[in-house]
């Protein structure tokens, strides 16, 4: 299965590599929500995607609203992965479509949980 | 509680011997939150006892709840996704059922450790079963622990706390930010009952009677024949038709043959008919 990661920091894009590699995902990784969008359109299919919030370009929150307003990627589970942590910007993130949200730092079974609770049970790599 | 260098190094050798685990120097806190706990649940006055006893006897009933203690990761919301499923799935709509004439619900959480999994049962009854609002749910949740107990009464949770098992829009619904916190909503933490209980005491006659037990990871605390005892004392207080649930690794098996799992859910257990 592949995953993507839409992170502008290369330390966060590559701990969340080693992650997901190790629950057997395949990633392609994006600097930013347009550098993802652009991804998609060029035919990346990823089984979900792990999304910062404040990126340049185009924020994870335009990213997710982007999607949510394209029948091809409607339904692709996401979950945000930012240093965000007030309620309201949880609240707000979900509105627009996040299926999850794991606030930084966290831990590999904080992420290992998640993916759980999307119903996305990974084979252990 | 805090531990000396001299028993540090005693149980960072015992559990290195026992299971592997390397304490280093500076995990003096691990010892401290982990195995206050132990000695707690164990009558012990502290953790200088604690090795004391652990001292004497390496292979009993304490040292395996040391070695549990120190190899257990912290307890979570929603802590092993199978429980809760089955309980939203099968064992609330069957009580449901059975109880729907007289709309009363009794539930007991016996180790409420620092408070995740009664939370945790409280949202899924608020989530996923409306109709409870107009029944009498009478929602108990006891600790050996005071000061477990008054955690639970507070509600707060770290950052790390609710990133661990916690579905975001649960977050967002049941709690709400304080400081770097975040708070358990008032209402769930009125609506649950929190008490002091020893599950080795004497006391179970003050316990009424429940539909549905939740006794998860902490049987593996306990020696057999305490286990006897406490499963004996259950089958007074859990209704016929009533619902025990225990941790993935633990069973009534060889224990207590008053009760079967389920075939369904293999950390379900019923009583037989007598």
């Amino acid at each position: 299965m592949l995953a993507l990661v839409v992170d502008d920091s290369a330390v966060i894009r590559t701990v969340l590599t080693r992650i997901l590699s190790g629950l057997g995902y395949e990633v392609l990784s994006a600097i930013h929500g347009r550098d993802a969008l652009n991804k998609l359109e060029a035919g990346a299919s990823p089984a979900l995607a792990l999304v910062d919030w404040n990126m340049p370009e185009m924020n994870g929150y335009e990213f997710i609203r982007a999607l949510r307003t394209d029948a091809r990627w409607r339904s692709l589970p996401v979950m945000m992965v930012t240093t965000e942590t007030e309620i309201e910007q949880v609240a707000r993130a979900l509105a627009a479509g996040a299926n999850e949200y794991l606030m930084k730092p966290f831990t590999p079974e904080m992420v290992q949980d998640k993916l759980a609770l999307l119903g996305l049970s990974p084979t252990q790599g | 509680m805090s531990v000396s260098p001299e028993d540090f190094r005693f149980v960072s050798a015992f559990v290195r011997d026992a299971a592997a685990i390397v304490l280093e120097s500076g995990k003096e806190y691990l010892v401290e939150t982990r195995l206050g706990p132990v000695a707690e649940r164990s009558g012990l006055d502290g953790i200088p006892s604690l090795v004391r006893e652990l001292r004497r006897d390496r292979h009993g009933a304490l040292a395996r709840a040391v070695v549990d203690a120190m190899t257990t990761n912290e307890t979570s919301f929603f802590r092993d996704v199978g429980p809760y499923q089955h309980l939203r799935q099968s064992v609330i709509p069957a009580l449901i059922d059975a109880r729907r004439a007289d709309k009363r619900l009794s539930i007991w959480c016996a180790a409420a450790s620092s408070g995740q999994e009664p939370y945790s049962l409280a949202m899924l009854l608020r989530e996923h079963f409306p109709q409870l609002e107009s029944w009498t749910v009478q929602f108990i949740a006891t600790d050996i622990s005071q000061a477990m107990l008054a955690r639970c009464r507070n509600g707060v949770y770290s950052q790390l706390e609710v990133n661990r098992g916690l579905p975001a829009p649960l977050l967002v619904k049941y709690f709400q930010k304080k400081g770097l916190d975040w708070q358990v909503d008032e209402r769930l933490r009125n609506w649950i009952e929190w008490r002091e209980f020893n599950l080795v005491g004497r006391a179970w006659n003050s316990l009424p009677k429940f539909d549905l037990v939740l006794l998860r990871n902490v049987m593996i605390y306990f020696d057999v024949e305490t286990k006897r005892g406490i499963l004996a004392n259950m089958r007074r207080v859990l209704r016929p038709d009533g619902y025990l649930f225990l941790g993935t690794a633990e069973t009534t098996v060889n224990v207590d043959e008053g009760f079967q799992p389920e075939s369904a859910h293999s950390s379900c257990f019923r009583q037989r008919a007598a």
